[in-house]
């Protein structure tokens, strides 16, 4: 694949961004991933306010990786918010969270989440629940089209 | 959570061929789940609403996973997808599209009314059986499915 794709990680745990920027790196899948701390960051980023009206330094994710616990706004808020916005909704997005509640995978598939995976405490685990994660979401599915940074 | 070898798949695919190699696939990437296949958009949705011979949820139980062609008789997969993610009861199951349309307005379609996933079969059967394989195991073992 020629085509840089672009991951917004939106993680507040610093051990679990670590890990995931360098599964994502073995992966040597040209992807190439952002870090966002808050559900509010998360939101800014996709809306473009603020330092992230730069498109060139920050386009539009491909591909979205949401924790559910995070600082400001919770992952279900800003999954809602990104499945009820017609120019974000396309845009796939996996729960990558330690919880394993029903409520939690309910709401998360409720709202709209196209994919619920659950973190392993392990890091060989981890590890290879990245490498598989990507594997099916940049080669077996078919993402949507790039959009134009509007 | 579900067991894994507990799952039930519903397939839907009007052409034989592809429903042949689908089951195939899932056979040999070892996970024994249960397939049930139907042929046609409407035939879907009466299994997903349990209409005539499907209201019987032993036989026909819900699906914890959906496998939906896009080219259809009778209704069409958009349709059908549709239908599933506007019915609070059926929205959480996850469905994915396969086709062999390399379409992109109907990959954005299909992911702007709610498709979890978007799969192009591919033409060649090893990377067909690779791709249902990858699929199979992504969605029954990497992600964890909502109880139906």
């Amino acid at each position: 694949m020629t085509n840089v794709i672009t991951i917004l990680l939106v993680e507040d745990n610093p051990d679990h961004a670590f890990l995931a920027k360098e599964s994502i790196k073995k992966a040597k899948l040209n992807n190439n991933v952002i870090v966002v701390e808050d559900g509010q960051e998360a939101l800014d980023y996709l809306y473009r306010i603020g330092k992230f009206g730069d498109t060139n330094e920050y386009p539009l994710p491909d591909l979205i990786l949401l924790d559910i616990k995070l600082p400001k706004k919770d992952g279900i808020e800003v999954l809602t918010d990104i499945k009820s916005n017609d120019d974000l909704k396309d845009i796939p997005v996996v729960m990558l969270t330690s919880s394993t509640r029903d409520e939690d995978i309910m709401q998360s598939y409720h709202n709209g989440a196209n994919s619920y995976l659950t973190k392993p405490v392990s890091f060989t685990e981890f590890t290879e629940k990245m490498r598989d994660l990507q594997h099916y979401w940049c080669i077996t599915n078919t993402m949507p089209p790039k959009k134009n940074n509007v | 959570m579900n067991l894994i070898n507990s799952l039930t798949i519903l397939l839907v695919e009007d052409n034989p061929d592809h429903v042949y190699l689908t089951l195939e696939g899932f056979k040999r990437s070892g996970l024994s789940n249960e397939v049930k296949v139907v042929v046609d958009g409407q035939q879907a949705l009466d299994y997903l609403f349990r209409i005539g011979k499907y209201s019987d949820d032993k036989e026909f139980p819900l699906p914890d996973l959906i496998l939906l062609d896009i080219k259809l008789p009778k209704k069409d997969g958009i349709e059908v997808l549709k239908a599933i993610k506007e019915e609070d009861r059926l929205k959480n199951i996850p469905v994915i599209m396969l086709t062999t349309s390399r379409d992109e307005a109907e990959v954005v379609k299909s992911y702007n009314y709610g498709a979890n996933s978007f799969i192009s079969k591919p033409v060649e059967f090893s990377d067909f059986m690779k791709a249902i394989h990858d699929l199979h195991l992504y969605w029954c073992v990497t992600n964890t499915l909502p109880q139906v």
